[in-house]
């Protein structure tokens, strides 16, 4: 793994964050929030930053990152939809809600559309069981996916 | 008086339309130059009226529902800001049969008040629980919540009063007081509801367990699929903090006791309490062995308390009306009341509060009213991911944790999830594998390894490989996986897996046996 330091702006705006939450009681996590919202992902080049800053080793940090679903290695497109897969949803068709959505968008779960428009997640409940199949687009909750939904969520994100 | 309008702020609620039925209701009321103060609340937990606006007049509160943004014109041209009749009127939300049969007492005012309004809360009986607690010896408060029979809500069970007891009798510079809002299971969202609807319920909470634990500092970790949950927790801390309710006096006592909400990072495994735990401290959210058990070396290996959303949102009420009355509702052991999550594919959606038990059907049948798709109930999942498939046959099991455990199942956090005969139980014992491969932490060998082999092995059975074969397989790796996983998500995973192929043996069958006999 190459890495500048300090040098690049990556590094600088890490530190920033660091700085900010490091006398936290645990804060790892926070930190690597943080740095997400920074950045939209966790940059491979922060990681050496974050652990030379918490006096944790890079393996200690990159096994964190690695072991939670959240945090990505590439920024997402600029909607996010997740899209929940858990028995809930199942159980009112979410898997078809899926299949429609992933031929609409001409991507599959995990990915992003070629033109960065959207990226797709599945995810496994989001609390809205009593209004399922549902969805979050954007951090805005959605529910009772139906095909006309499934259009108006195409339309938003590709607007 | 001006009305006040209650329009729900509530993720669930949202997902309906709320947010557009605001704004409408915004601009309606700027053209036609009429003052109302709009109350964003939480939900009642009727979704199936959701979004459901109320408005408050001369004392008395009137409920529409479910209002679209279409109907807002309407709405006011019938005269609805003092309850005028209209096609979505509901008449007094008291007396909606869905919310007139329950019997709240942790949700007493999620749908209620405005949730980040310490005043409403305080004219709604909040603070009396945690007023009392303060007059009390720790040991005087821990023995009150016992006596209670409360238990832990996050689905194992356990007696709330006997894990405080154990931290208040550790001793240690440090203790903590941790909030389990990783509210992970499928069909499940009490938990949501509740820090959206009525978060200072659970601060309270918390601050009355760190009174009777000696704990100072209490963490809430909350999922990150929860933003709502998350900005409502954050708001509502802020305001406690400011008035005096969390800080270095609360509420001019001379105990301490402060807390801040952790975001979790998308690992249902966190769920778990000592993954949990590791996850606070920083770490990957690897399962830890027991013992030592969480109450003598937990967060940071300091003693501490880890409960449940829903336990320690219990936990004012029993302060505030004391034990006996909390106790005299439910059944057997288990006591008090529990707040049913009622979803999927059902006609009436939404959380149900009850005392203990009533019976699997009158909650499917009686309270849900059915299928959303007017189809037979084919099966009922309860307690989420982890918990076990139920066919009609078992409808007559009451709302009670022996009572579940003894037909091989379990309550876990009391959501129901329905399906319609439409459903493939050996599609969904493969996702519980498939769920439990994903999830798992990789600790230990039959969750990381167990999960992958029951899926495969279900694969080759749907494909009519050997069947007989396979479901001798799959029996005897569910054994491994329940007596020999570490947590519960492992051990449990065995719980949908068994409990499909045992009840509903027909989706087992290879497919061109199972069109045959169709």
């Amino acid at each position: 793994m190459s890495v500048q330091p300090a040098s690049t702006e990556v590094a600088s705006r890490t530190m920033a964050i660091i700085d900010e939450m490091k006398d936290m009681e645990g804060p790892l996590l926070p930190i690597l929030h943080g740095v997400q919202h920074e950045f939209g992902c966790v940059p491979r080049e922060a990681l050496p930053v974050i652990a030379s800053g918490l006096n944790l080793t890079r393996a200690e940090v990159y096994g964190v990152v690695s072991f939670y679903h959240d945090y990505r290695s590439e920024p997402a497109g600029r909607h996010v939809l997740k899209l929940c897969q858990a028995e809930s949803c199942q159980s009112m068709g979410s898997d078809a809600v899926a299949a429609k959505l992933k031929q609409l968008l001409g991507i599959d779960f995990h990915e992003t559309s070629a033109d960065g428009a959207v990226t797709l997640e599945p995810v496994y409940c989001l609390g809205l069981c009593a209004c399922s199949p549902a969805a979050m687009l954007d951090g805005k909750p959605v529910g009772r996916i139906d095909a006309e939904r499934v259009e108006e969520i195409v339309a938003e994100v590709r607007a | 008086m001006i009305p006040r309008i209650f329009i729900p702020g509530d993720s669930g609620a949202l997902a309906l339309g709320a947010e557009k039925v605001a704004e409408a209701i915004q601009a309606e009321l700027a053209e036609r130059g009429v003052e109302a103060k709009i109350v964003r609340n939480g939900s009642r937990g009727a979704y199936f009226l959701e979004p459901m606006v109320e408005v408050a007049h001369d004392g008395g509160r009137i409920a529409y529902g479910p209002v679209r943004p279409s109907d807002v014109k309407s709405l006011f041209d019938s005269g609805f800001l003092s309850g005028g009749h209209h096609k979505r009127w509901l008449g007094d939300p008291d007396r909606i049969p869905f919310l007139a049969s329950q019997t709240r007492l942790t949700f007493a005012r999620c749908g209620v008040t405005d949730p980040l309004s310490l005043d409403s809360y305080r004219k709604h009986g909040g603070l009396r629980g945690l007023q009392n607690a303060i007059a009390m010896e720790p040991a005087a408060i821990v023995a009150q919540v016992t006596e209670s029979g409360l238990r832990g809500r996050g689905g194992a069970g356990f007696p709330t009063g006997i894990k405080w007891k154990t931290v208040l009798d550790a001793q240690a510079s440090r203790k903590y007081i941790v909030c389990n809002a990783d509210e992970g299971d499928s069909g499940t969202f009490a938990d949501r509801m509740i820090m959206e609807g009525d978060p200072f319920v659970l601060i309270e909470g918390m601050a009355i367990a760190g009174i009777a634990t000696g704990a100072t500092k209490g963490f809430i970790y909350i999922r990150s699929e929860y933003p709502h949950a998350v900005a409502a927790m954050d708001k509502a801390i802020a305001i406690a903090r400011r008035s005096g309710v969390l800080g270095v006096n609360v509420l001019g006592s001379a105990h301490a006791f402060d807390m801040e909400v952790r975001v979790g990072a998308g690992a249902y495994v966190c769920g778990e309490e000592t993954s949990l735990l590791d996850s606070l401290e920083g770490k990957r959210g690897q399962v830890r062995a027991k013992p030592p058990l969480p109450a003598h070396k937990g967060l940071f290996g300091k003693p501490t308390v880890i409960n449940n959303v829903i336990s320690l949102a219990s936990v004012p009420i029993v302060m505030d009306r004391g034990a006996a009355f909390y106790k005299d509702f439910g059944m057997g052991r288990s006591r008090g009341t529990i707040p049913i999550q009622i979803a999927g594919n059902v006609r009436y959606p939404g959380l149900y509060e009850v005392a203990f038990g009533l019976t699997l059907g009158e909650i499917v049948d009686g309270i849900g009213g059915g299928t959303a798709s007017g189809r037979p109930v084919k099966a009922v999942q309860v307690g989420g991911p982890l918990g076990a498939y139920f066919p009609r046959a078992l409808f007559d099991t009451p709302f009670d944790y022996e009572a579940f455990a003894a037909k091989d199942g379990l309550i876990g956090h009391a959501g129901i999830v329905i399906f319609d005969d439409s459903a493939d139980m050996l599609k969904q014992a493969r996702f519980a594998m498939e769920f439990c491969a994903i999830e798992s932490c990789g600790k230990c060998t039959p969750c990381r390894v167990g999960s992958v082999r029951g899926k495969e092995t279900l694969d080759k059975l749907a494909k009519g490989v050997d069947p007989d074969r396979q479901i001798a397989l799959v029996t005897d790796l569910c054994n491994t996986m329940k007596f020999g996983s570490l947590c519960a998500l492992g051990g449990f995973t065995p719980y949908p897996v068994m409990s499909a192929l045992r009840h509903f043996p027909e989706d087992f069958k290879p497919a061109p046996v199972a069109a045959a006999a169709e």
